[in-house]
């Protein structure tokens, strides 16, 4: 469907990769841990590896739950884009085929947030 | 026509004052007047069907709103005489307001851009006149929510330049994206969106609670605006159920036009209302209901027979009603959350309810609270008390259409988020919903050029790459003054002066170790 109009009604999408100098938009999503209130929208280098995105960005946006210590990230079961995904620490994000405004999804089935709650 | 000297009766004079003064076109194509009248596809086949249940003219619509003016500023004066603030719940309250100013205000001002426009396009005289009253009404409103709120203002901190926050600051682009959203529609969606599904359908959430907790917490300035308020909301719930049984009388191709967008209004208002379940149940010192109560009798109980009602015109109740009924038992406790760990990007104080509240939130929601947040929020009770107040430094997920961060659950499993995720065109989108992302497949054209706060910060578009400048240069938000934990602020350390404590006997564990 289209939108009704008085004239042609075509617009650029205002998120294009081009808009964002190089880097791109990753969303990382850590279900059962809903005291971050949503996914988490991270500016991140293409190019940057997979080990580096868990170590630099991934490790200290959640540093502060209590679950954070037990997490094993690089040995979870990872979605991208809800597809399974399989992740390599050596390889870049490009190379693992996370394009801009891809979604991660990490699952830790072990951990279930502050007591049990999902939280 | 013979003038005699006798008064008119209500209905002549109506008829003399309003429709009279409109003619048919003679060397003009109607068509060519009223533009924006036929490209949405709704059919109008004589507009003298419709009916004015008020029956107001111009010159008494002025006398009786002058009238109400003068006493709601008589009353304002005396507030402001008197210290009024002083005799409030608790500074805590203010809060509220600042949300109200920021957020509700500015919208109040966008209706009357948008009844001003749509008042012009309609080639029946009866709806113009309808929509030219209201555009003053919401004019009113605005400028007088903004009166009533000024004196707070100058005792407290977060209320100083208001219009600019909307334009700018990331959660405020919900509300204003909403009226920005209705706006940019056509004549016909306007109003369906504004006067029937949020004035007619939801505006008691809005209203009912504010006014409501501003009596119970004492501020008598925001509860006469509201007493002022009430008649003009009475002829505008009226105006919007008179529009959607016109339209749906006028032609049976309308009903399939007016269901899509009454579910896409619907959806909209309660994803806006949110933010109003939070206020109710968290920032109001002394509580009036819960939100799922207020949800119970004002949409549930009220909806429900006015869905009812319009069965007859092929109508049915808004889609994924189901979704939103059963979503009254978590939303409140999850916008709460949101705002508490960015609150140090907000306009307004945050905090985590005292223990007689937990309780209160426990009794009111026996089936979530304690099981989905009571843990999380006694967390955080506990990490600020022992110095490490939580705020969240990243930045979140927003949901393309209504912009609210992806944070609402699934209604079969609270403990999931329901998150969507779309290909258009080669790019990816995301939502907090089906209800969302139905409205942007529905029309992906208006949506992908969403300006999502987030996304405009991480382009360079915020005056700076880093939270604080964001915070501070491009939302004008006081660093220190305006935001973080209200423990422990000038607000809270005013509050305390002005009831004759010191500072320190609340304010334990105060501290600002921000993000
Ligand atoms: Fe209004
Ligand atoms: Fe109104
Ligand atoms: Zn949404």
């Amino acid at each position: 469907m289209s939108v009704n109009a008085l004239y042609d009604y075509k617009f650029e999408p205002r998120d294009k990769v081009e808009n964002f100098h190089g880097m791109q938009l990753l969303y990382l999503y850590w279900p059962h841990h809903l005291m971050y209130c949503s996914p988490f929208a991270f500016l991140v280098q293409p190019d940057m590896t997979f080990g580096a995105f868990i170590e630099e960005v991934l490790k200290p946006a959640v540093a502060a739950h209590p679950d954070a210590g037990n997490a094993s990230f690089l040995d979870a079961r990872w979605q991208l884009n809800g597809e399974p995904f399989t992740p390599d620490a050596s390889a870049t994000l490009k190379d693992s085929g996370i394009d801009h405004k891809s979604m991660l999804t990490v699952i830790t089935p072990e951990l279930n947030g502050i007591a049990g709650s999902a939280s | 026509m013979a003038v005699k000297n006798k008064k008119l009766n209500l209905k002549d004079k109506y008829q003399y004052l309003t429709r009279d003064m409109s003619w048919e076109p003679t060397y003009q194509n109607k068509e060519d007047i009223y533009p924006d009248e036929r490209f949405e596809g709704i059919k109008i086949t004589d507009w003298s069907q419709w009916e004015d249940p008020f029956r107001l003219t111009m010159d008494a619509y002025w006398k009786y709103q002058a009238e109400k003016e003068k006493k709601l500023y008589a009353i304002f004066d005396a507030f402001a005489q008197n210290n009024g603030h002083q005799n409030i719940s608790d500074a805590r309250y203010v809060n509220a307001l600042k949300l109200f100013l920021t957020g509700v205000s500015p919208l109040e001002h966008a209706a009357f851009q948008g009844y001003a426009k749509v008042g012009r396009q309609f080639s029946g005289a009866g709806a113009r006149v309808a929509c030219q009253m209201q555009a003053i009404d919401e004019l009113r409103h605005s400028q007088t929510q903004q009166h009533a709120m000024s004196h707070y203002n100058k005792h407290f901190n977060g209320l100083h330049d208001a219009a600019h926050m909307h334009d700018r600051v990331w959660f405020l682009s919900v509300p204003k994206s909403f009226f920005d959203d209705a706006r940019s529609a056509g004549p016909f969606e306007f109003l369906t969106a504004i006067s029937f599904s949020f004035e007619y359908v939801l505006t008691n959430l809005l209203f009912v609670p504010f006014m409501s907790g501003a009596a119970y917490n004492g501020d008598m300035a925001t509860v006469t605006f509201g007493f002022s308020a009430q008649s003009d909301e009475a002829r505008h719930m009226t105006l919007g159920l008179e529009v959607i049984k016109f339209i749906l009388e006028q032609h049976e191709d309308n009903v399939p036009i007016v269901q899509k967008w009454i579910d896409k209004w619907f959806w909209r208002g309660f994803r806006l209302l949110s933010l109003v379940g939070m206020m109710m149940d968290y920032m109001l010192p002394n509580k009036v209901m819960s939100w799922a109560e207020a949800w119970e009798v004002y949409y549930e109980q009220n909806g429900g027979a006015l869905f009812k009602d319009l069965e007859r015109y092929g109508i049915r109740p808004p889609k994924y009603q189901d979704i939103a009924n059963d979503a009254k038992h978590h939303v409140s406790h999850q916008a709460w959350s949101t705002f508490y760990q960015y609150g140090h990007a907000t306009n307004f104080h945050t905090w985590m309810p005292e223990k007689e509240e937990l309780d209160w939130l426990s009794e009111k929601y026996p089936d979530t609270f304690d099981k989905y947040y009571r843990p999380r929020f006694e967390h955080w009770a506990k990490e600020h008390a022992e110095g490490r107040r939580f705020y969240n430094n990243t930045l979140p997920q927003l949901c393309q259409v209504c912009q609210i961060p992806t944070i609402f659950t699934e209604k079969d499993d609270p403990s999931m988020l329901s998150h969507r995720q779309i290909e258009h065109e080669g790019e990816r989108y995301h939502f907090c919903s089906d209800g969302c992302c139905d409205i942007f497949k529905d029309e992906p054209e208006k949506y992908v050029q969403a300006w999502l706060p987030v996304h405009q910060i991480y382009q360079g578009n915020c005056e700076g790459g880093d939270v604080e400048t964001v915070v501070s240069k491009y939302y004008h938000i006081n660093i220190g003054e305006d935001n973080f934990e209200y423990i422990g602020s000038p607000d809270h350390k005013r509050w305390l002066a002005i009831k004759g404590k010191s500072s320190d006997e609340k304010a334990g564990g105060a501290d600002k170790n921000a993000a």
